[in-house]
């Protein structure tokens, strides 16, 4: 009996190990099955003409597969998506964690979630109807829409990096006579600046990483943008739109695609991950 | 007279200052009720019985079978992810030593999962599940795809709750000669069941939202999931759309831009409503754990 | 016989000494109550009886702790250590569950499953610790609505559905109102009977009022041991008079 006991104990330990590492193989998987697939692609166009090619035409002969005007594009919309989200999200996080009232934190906070957890498509159509009539299929565009859909991840980290700043910097602030918001500016912000720094980068991996809404705003022209109302197609979208018919290299070129997408976020992750623990 | 200019000085940047934030906020809520109420108003016209007919045709433009297959991808992705998720929340917040090698490695991979976009989760889904495994486009492809996607999310909101269980609960349990076994599943994991439940729900909102990890998994077919022998059974390895796909489907048609409002109205009301829940729940979690 | 023997017993938490060289015996039908200042050791020798310290990494331990004779560490396997050595925190810790499903928890987690079995050890249980006829119409409400004083009291009838030879106490009452700890206190005394009881407290005056015997521990040293009476009107010792008549520090 108490033999049984100690093994059914044992035997439980490692399955809850085991389910600890499939994220662990997932990540493994994942790499493993963008690279085999993406690799040869790059191997046969050639890194610098891939990366740096200003030609993307698949259907030509020969075909050419440069996607710097993708990488510019989504460096574009995402350099415009910081601009009008970071502020605004940088703010909101101020006021969450500041000044907002507690009965309004309470409706508050869950419009912030909400704002979160709206589908990319539902934007996808907020912004065909309300924004490309007026601004046109464009950076500018897709920028916007980005920014609001970035608005609740950077508000939502800035805040908790805000509040895990420690009350007395704030208290000592107010006790020198300073006024509440120059407390809060001066002091506190300053004090949680690599959390919000590591905000605003969450955002921008968002930001890259986001297909769906920006392929129905963006226009979607593969080519290198003179200015911000012109389209352009992101590296998401260079997947999204051709893989349904793309065979061969030019599909392989679409997963190597992906595979420089990756990189991007890693890099990105990594830089989240650095800010964040240098936050605690 | 130096001083007073310096008092005004400083009193208008007080009142600059909270402007500031004040509007912020007042901006992103005024961009919410915009674009909630944007949405609504141009679909909810379109809401009409003929959106919700059981068979799909390019007249009618039915949303019911994308509204069906969404239900069972959620259902059988959680099935999936649940177990998985929670049995490593449990690994990481009841069994492992902190700083141990294997115990990192976890973490991050968690995190990386975590900062993966879904268009990546499809391209890997594609490669791995449709063609590696040759599922082909399939309700099983799009199901194992979303679970590797929900899985970080899951863990993290079911390791949270179970960090917030009191050790004092522990420490009784342990005090009474209880297994470390029936600690965790009598004691510990019943006091953070809200928690877990609020990362559910959060998942089904992800699920339910999620178009481009999907294209190239599930496929795009607008039909019902069920097998030959008729519902409830599902022939997992048919090609189905969800709701979002089906959105993006008519888009690309261009042909039905209001139907494709009304069902933006009805996915968000699905949204709205699967937030409120885990709002709901959430709260009740805080009052707990205080 | 007694129920606990410790011999030289030390314990490290990492490179700190908590306990030095510890000798103690406890027998039945006696109260034994720990006292010294926060930190001296106290509350870490009665963990020590039960090996809620292997919840502690880094905790190491040498010498010679017994339980009727069967060493703690090697002999005896810990679960079923902690069923004959049951113990209660300072502040109440009842489960997130039903009063019954409090008190069936232990015999459950012992294999016992039949329904009139947990009946009869619940009513029996919460009956010996004077708190049946104060919950007998919500056994199926949630613990957590009971008064502290009541899920202390709870606790102790928790710990005592295991059928325990030893009860260790630690700090009991702190958490509590006079007038719920004067009904723990009653209530040990009348337990006393049955059990080994050891008991951690800051309270001279709980000592004195419940104790048989009474150990003063200095900075993980125990300094003396003796029938509480001696230590509180003769101590051998010029650091426990200073202690017990509140000269000390």
């Amino acid at each position: 009996m108490k033999y049984k006991r100690m093994t059914s104990e044992s035997v439980m330990r490692a399955v809850f190990f085991l389910t600890a590492l499939v994220s662990v193989l997932a990540v493994l998987l994942i790499s493993l099955f963008l690279l085999v697939n993406g690799l040869p692609a790059l191997a046969k166009i050639g890194l610098f003409d891939f990366l740096l090619g200003r030609e993307w035409s698949p259907s030509d002969a020969p075909p050419l597969f440069g996607i710097l005007p993708m990488i510019a594009g989504s460096f574009y919309v995402t350099a415009t998506a910081l601009i009008v989200g970071a502020p605004v999200g940088l703010l909101a996080a101020v006021f969450l964690a500041r000044v907002c009232p507690p009965r309004l934190y309470r409706v508050l906070k869950p419009g912030v979630n909400l704002l979160a957890g709206i589908p990319s498509v539902v934007y996808g159509y907020f912004g065909m109807a309300a924004l490309v009539p007026h601004l046109g299929a464009s950076i500018l565009s897709a920028g916007i829409l980005l920014g609001v859909m970035i608005l609740p991840t950077v508000a939502t980290i800035a805040e908790s990096a805000l509040r895990s700043v420690p009350e007395p910097y704030y208290e000592g602030a107010l006790a020198l006579g300073a006024g509440h918001y120059h407390s809060v500016f001066r002091v506190v912000v300053p004090a949680a600046r690599s959390g919000i720094l590591a905000a605003a980068v969450l955002g921008v991996g968002r930001a890259v990483g986001e297909t769906m809404a920006v392929i129905m705003v963006a226009g979607n022209q593969p080519r290198l943008p003179h200015s911000i109302f012109q389209g352009v197609r992101t590296m998401t979208a260079n997947i999204v739109i051709e893989m349904g018919y793309a065979a061969e290299l030019h599909r392989e070129a679409l997963i190597a695609t992906g595979v420089v997408l990756f990189v991007f976020i890693l890099l990105i992750n990594l830089c989240f991950s650095a800010l964040n623990r240098s936050s605690r | 007279m130096k001083i007073s200019f310096q008092k005004n000085n400083r009193k208008f940047s007080e009142i600059f200052l909270g402007a500031l934030t004040w509007g912020a906020a007042l901006l992103m809520c005024a961009v919410l009720i915009y674009i909630v109420g944007f949405i609504v108003w141009r679909g909810a016209p379109y809401l009409k019985p003929s959106l919700f007919s059981p068979v799909y045709n390019s007249v009618n433009v039915s949303l019911l079978p994308a509204l069906v297959s969404t239900v069972y991808m959620t259902v059988f992705a959680l099935a999936l992810a649940l177990p998985f998720g929670l049995g490593a929340a449990v690994y990481l917040a009841e069994y492992a030593r902190r700083g141990r090698k294997v115990v990192r490695m976890i973490r991050l991979a968690t995190e990386t999962l975590a900062g993966i976009p879904s268009i990546i989760h499809g391209l890997f889904g594609m490669l791995f599940f449709v063609t590696y495994l040759g599922w082909g486009f399939s309700l099983l492809a799009g199901v194992f795809t979303l679970t590797v996607m929900i899985l970080p999310l899951i863990m993290r909101a079911s390791e949270e709750a179970l960090l917030a269980t009191p050790d004092s609960y522990r420490e009784g349990a342990f005090a009474l000669g209880a297994g470390k076994l029936r600690v965790v599943f009598r004691i510990v994991l019943p006091a953070a069941a809200p928690g877990v439940l609020a990362g559910v729900i959060l998942a089904v909102g992800r699920i339910v939202g999620e178009t481009a990890a999907l294209i190239y998994t599930a496929g795009t077919v607008a039909q019902m999931p069920f097998a030959e022998t008729g519902p409830p059974l599902v022939d997992v390895f048919s090609s189905v759309r969800t709701l979002s796909v089906h959105m993006y489907a008519l888009t690309r048609e261009g042909l039905h831009t209001n139907e494709g409002f009304a069902t933006a109205a009805t996915l968000l009301i699905v949204v709205i409503a699967v937030n409120a829940a885990a709002a709901r729940l959430a709260g009740r979690v805080g009052r707990n754990g205080a | 016989m007694n129920v606990f023997d410790i011999a030289a017993l030390n314990l490290w938490y990492g490179n700190f000494q908590a306990l030095k060289e510890v000798s103690l015996a406890a027998a039945d039908a006696e109260i034994t109550a720990l006292i010294g200042p926060s930190g001296c050791g106290k509350s870490t020798l009665l963990k020590t009886l039960n090996r809620m310290n292997d919840l502690i990494p880094g905790c190491r331990i040498s010498g010679d702790a017994r339980l009727r004779g069967q060493d703690i560490y090697t002999e005896l396997p810990v679960n079923e250590l902690r069923r004959r050595v049951g113990m209660v925190f300072q502040k109440p810790n009842p489960f997130p569950m039903s009063v019954y499903d409090n008190i069936a928890f232990g015999p459950r987690a012992h294999g016992i499953k039949s329904r009139l079995a947990l009946d009869e050890t619940v009513e029996k249980t919460l009956r010996a610790a004077a708190i049946w006829d104060e919950v007998k119409d919500r056994l199926r409400k949630s613990a957590l609505g009971l008064s502290g004083g009541q899920q202390q009291r709870l606790c102790i009838a928790r710990a005592l559905a295991v059928t325990p030879e030893a009860l260790l106490l630690d700090e009991p009452t702190s958490a509590l109102d006079p007038i719920s700890t004067g009904k723990i206190e009653e209530l040990l005394l009348t337990l006393k009977k049955d059990y080994c009881i050891i008991i951690v407290t800051h309270n001279m005056q709980q000592a004195t009022r419940i104790s048989d015997k009474t150990a003063f521990f200095l900075l993980g040293e125990m300094i003396e041991y003796d029938h509480t009476k001696k230590i509180f009107s003769l101590p051998r010792d010029k650091r426990t008079e200073d202690y017990v008549t509140g000269r000390f520090g």
